[in-house]
């Protein structure tokens, strides 16, 4: 194992974010056996004062998450030059195989994290707590990915060893190479340019349609949803491409570093927002409406939708922007 | 929108009033805390700047450097070499190098003596690093007495001292002829310590090394990345040494915030009741307290910062040195500059802001949690 | 108008200390009115006030609220009634920053900040506008002549003056009720006569006012339209005069 101190950092806030969340999924079982809103005891009042306790935990979580996310891609960047043909994050991730793993459970753990607390904010907003019940039984479901997520990280770090021989950013990333990355990069930049803007169109038309006639909201979350994806295998097939000004760099960690302006910190924020406010639209819509939040539930699904599409048009932008302002043509 | 904004707003102002109404407590936490993040930032900050100096020294060095091996030690090696390795594709140069160790018993000191590839020093004379002409206390036009190895004194005049900015690379160094440092170490003919090999393509640097250790399996070739890596991982792993040492420091300085987090004084419990009472309820409460620990976090983090790099900048990290820099006598006086990237601020934030957050989560829900009638029971 | 139908509260259920502070009570609170809340300490006064003004909830029973708007609740005629017996804490201190004015035994001000300060803590966390609720925290002070003392830190304040403060924070958020808990425990006889004047005042101005005391001074006073008595968690008698 590396002693670094970021990777100490990511293994001690590892173990803290999951014993919090450990703590608040066992008093959601205990919610989903006990909870009696129409009860006066004592026992009904703690349960509810807990209910703040958790809610608390799960928003400091959500935070911890998402920057540990960025530390973890730049943990592994800091350390590409410990092995030899790792070139940069993609490298050293591709170290054993536990890093990569590692990094699509935390970009499923901060969505995850996302919806609940859209979730958690749209239940306080009725009066009998509608959605205590199926709130707690998401979190049963998220805790254990943590957990995963938190054992993989650390089993990843523990059998890095300086000097092993990587498949490093080039041929990993290049067409040659069988791994799903190999083939991602695989497919024809220009097909991708096609998918993607298409998507994008339709993401931005469902948006509007559900926002004028307020409805559809299910099909415009799955449709979002597989934005995401298509976002993403986007970004490393053509959008880095333009970035780099280089035909085979198809790396998504380096448009962290300085010398593209941290511009990777925007797309990937942008990516994630729309993403979380996606999925909550997705689950919100495919509920039925509780009388006591019947008012705010429509609201609530309108903003998420408009921070979608949103969000998905800011990034459309910056990418059509850095492909009409660079030099760098695909042919 | 707005209203949920100016709710937080005069929440904050709330906070910042009842921070200074008990100055004493946050003071002392803010002191520790602020001390916390500054030994660690330090630390952080010097191995980066540390890191960046061998970073730069290694920039200099060449790109492959071959040594023979006997009985698994170094050799030296004959200069025969150099011509099959000079038509291996890839490589452009093949130069010999003439370097070698000399101990002083006088001054207890270690000195690397040098034949320069250009401009060597007449015969007679030596150019000496700074370092070198501190520990003997000698300058320019000086005699310097070196112990040949076949126990002659030699006697070499001073040329030059090297200037200070080249400390990190120049502070032990002496550089001499080809004849006197033949006459030194009674150095034989035909060979050399070891031939530094240029290599302008970094993708070809481990096909030539694998062929040149093929050609002659009684030599290494050492690669500049793999020095850079093994520099790396040993400011790495010392950095990371003293983070496990600081373990109980940060240890100690939750368990100090968790104390002052549970540790409510009777008014404090007072004031939360009265507010309880008043209309706030458990949410406004526990923004309150966010707002307490997020300034407190932000004072101590933004202070800890710049005091670390004050630390490293102007003092040169005088706290951290005898600890992550060895024991050697000789220290070159190189001018660190911390360089402060995002990476590792967020390191540091994960080292003892969440710990700290962490830390203050359940005695602030249970300060929030104090029932709105307790004020009117007591 | 509040109304309580078979309201109990224990505390330290199924504990050796378990307690019944107030026994199947069922009353009614007239919209407008002053009641009085009259018995001796232990009675259960405290607790049914605070199960009235929204800050407890009943242990079983019910409480219904009439003639109250909130956010999440819209009378759709005059007579719809809100129950409020199980509500979250979130909502009921909702109400109870809008609709409800508390005015404590120890006037329970904070110290350490400014009389002004004081008046305006209740309206901080209902996201008005900072300038809206300090104006109408001046135009009390005003009303109850202690503008001068706006930026004195309350420990200065006398406690005739310490009362008016906590009036005026009663007032900030305009509440239809006001509630106060045993008011004149610490007040001479002529600050308490001083302070029924003024809850008379504001019963001029159609507030229903709800006092908890053990005072004659109070109970005994000429604006009171309801006396209720109390004894052991449970109401003895109820008196309405006219």
């Amino acid at each position: 194992m590396i002693q670094h101190p970021a990777i100490l950092a990511l293994t001690i806030a590892s173990i803290i974010i999951s014993a919090m969340i450990g703590y608040a999924s066992w008093f959601g079982i205990q919610i989903i056996e006990r909870w009696n809103l129409a009860s006066g005891t004592e026992q009904q009042l703690a349960l509810e004062r807990k209910t703040y306790l958790v809610s608390v935990i799960l928003t400091y979580s959500l935070v911890f998450q998402i920057l540990s996310f960025f530390l973890y891609i730049f943990t592994a960047d800091a350390l590409h030059s410990q092995f030899t043909g790792a070139m940069c994050a993609a490298g050293s991730l591709a170290v054993n195989s536990y890093g990569y793993p590692v990094a699509i459970l935390k970009v499923i753990n901060c969505l995850m994290s996302g919806v609940w607390l859209i979730i958690n904010h749209i239940d306080t907003k009725g009066y009998d707590y509608p959605l205590i019940k199926r709130k707690y039984r998401m979190l049963n479901i998220f805790a254990p990915l943590l957990l995963l997520e938190v054992l993989f990280q650390f089993v990843y770090f523990f059998n890095l060893k300086a000097d092993i021989i990587t498949s490093c950013c080039g041929s990993f990333f290049s067409s040659e190479k069988r791994s799903i990355a190999g083939q991602i990069s695989a497919l024809p930049p220009v097909t991708m340019q096609w998918v993607f803007f298409v998507t994008m169109m339709c993401v931005l038309f469902s948006g509007i349609h559900v926002l004028i006639r307020k409805k559809g909201a299910l099909q415009f979350s799955l449709l979002s949803i597989g934005a995401f994806v298509v976002s993403i295998i986007s970004l490393i097939s053509f959008i880095s491409l333009y970035f780099y000004e280089l035909p085979t760099h198809h790396c998504p960690f380096c448009i962290l570093q300085t010398e593209y302006h941290y511009i990777g910190y925007l797309l990937y924020a942008l990516l994630l927002t729309a993403g979380i406010s996606a999925s909550g639209t997705g689950i919100l819509a495919s509920m039925p409406v509780p009388a006591s939040i019947s008012n705010q539930l429509p609201d609530l699904l309108q903003k998420l939708v408009v921070v979608t599409i949103s969000a998905y048009s800011l990034f459309t932008v910056i990418t059509v922007f850095r492909m009409l302002t660079t030099s760098f043509r695909l042919d | 929108m707005s209203t949920t904004l100016n709710r937080y707003r005069y929440i904050l102002d709330f906070a910042l009033s009842s921070l200074l109404r008990r100055k004493v407590k946050n003071m002392s936490l803010l002191l520790v805390y602020t001390a916390i993040i500054f030994v660690l930032a330090s630390l952080i900050f010097f191995v980066q700047s540390i890191k960046h100096e061998a970073a730069l020294t290694l920039d200099q060095a060449p790109d492959l450097v071959v040594q023979r091996m006997i009985v698994g030690r170094h050799d030296l090696i004959p200069l025969e070499y150099a011509g099959k390795i000079s038509q291996i594709r890839g490589v452009t140069a093949v130069t010999p190098r003439f370097w070698g160790y000399y101990y002083d018993p006088v001054f207890g000191a270690n000195y690397t003596l040098l034949v320069p590839d250009s401009n060597p020093p007449p015969v007679g004379s030596i150019m000496i690093g700074a370092g070198v002409a501190r520990n003997q206390r000698i300058k320019t036009g000086d005699l310097m007495t070196l112990r040949s190895a076949s126990n002659i004194p030699l006697l070499l005049t001073v040329q030059g001292i090297f200037p200070t900015h080249s400390e990190i690379l120049s502070s032990d160094l002496l550089t001499m002829s080809q004849e006197d440092f033949t006459t030194m170490f009674n150095f034989p003919g035909g060979v050399a310590t070891d031939l530094a090999i240029t290599v302008p393509n970094p993708a070809e640097q481990i096909t030539v090394a694998s062929k040149i250790a093929a050609l002659y399996p009684d030599t290494r070739p050492i690669m500049k990345s793999e020095m850079l890596r093994t520099y790396d991982t040993l400011f790495d792993w010392r950095g990371g040494m003293m983070v496990v040492v600081l373990a109980t420091a940060i240890l100690s300085f939750i368990i100090f915030a968790w104390d002052k987090a549970t540790g409510l004084s009777a008014e404090e419990r007072k004031e939360i009741g009265i507010l309880k009472s008043i209309g706030w309820e458990t949410a406004d409460v526990l923004i309150l307290k966010f707002w307490e620990g997020f300034v407190i976090s932000l004072t101590a983090f933004l202070c800890g910062i710049l005091l670390a790099y004050a630390h490293i900048y102007f003092f040169a990290a005088l706290l951290f040195k005898p600890a992550l820099t060895g024991w050697s006598v000789l220290y070159p006086a190189y001018h660190l500059v911390p360089s402060i990237n995002p990476y590792q601020l967020m390191t540091l934030l994960f080292l003892t802001v969440l710990p700290y957050t962490a830390a203050t989560i359940i005695p602030s829900w249970l300060a929030a949690t104090v029932p709105p009638d307790a004020a009117m029971r007591s | 108008m509040i109304e309580l139908i078979n309201v109990t509260r224990t505390f330290n259920q199924g504990k050796q200390n378990q307690f019944t502070a107030v026994n199947d009570v069922s009353m009614t609170i007239q919209r407008g009115k002053l009641t009085v809340l009259k018995g001796p300490s232990g009675s259960g006064k405290t607790t049914l006030l605070a199960l009235i003004g929204c800050m407890a909830r009943p242990t079983s029973g019910k409480i219904t609220l009439k003639g109250v708007t909130t956010s999440f609740f819209t009378p759709a005629a005059s007579s719809d009634t809100l129950d409020i017996t199980s509500l979250p804490e979130r909502f009921l201190t909702e109400i109870r920053r809008h609709s409800f004015g508390f005015i404590f035994q120890q006037f329970n001000l904070v110290k350490g900040i400014s009389a002004l300060e004081n008046i305006m803590l209740p309206a901080y966390t209902t996201g008005e506008h900072h300038h809206h609720f300090r104006q109408r925290a001046l135009n009390l002070m005003e009303k109850f002549s202690i503008i001068r003392h706006a930026a004195s830190p309350v420990e200065w304040l006398s406690g005739g003056e310490l009362q008016r403060v906590a009036i005026a924070r009663a007032l900030i958020n305009s509440p239809a009720i006001i509630v106060a808990d045993e008011p004149t425990a610490h007040l001479d006889s002529v600050l308490s006569r001083e302070f029924m004047a003024t809850i008379e005042l504001l019963q001029d101005e159609g507030r229903t006012i709800l006092i908890a005391s053990h005072d004659p001074l109070v109970y005994n006073a000429a604006c009171i339209n309801t006396v209720v008595s109390m004894r052991d968690g449970q109401i003895n008698d109820n008196v309405t005069r006219s």
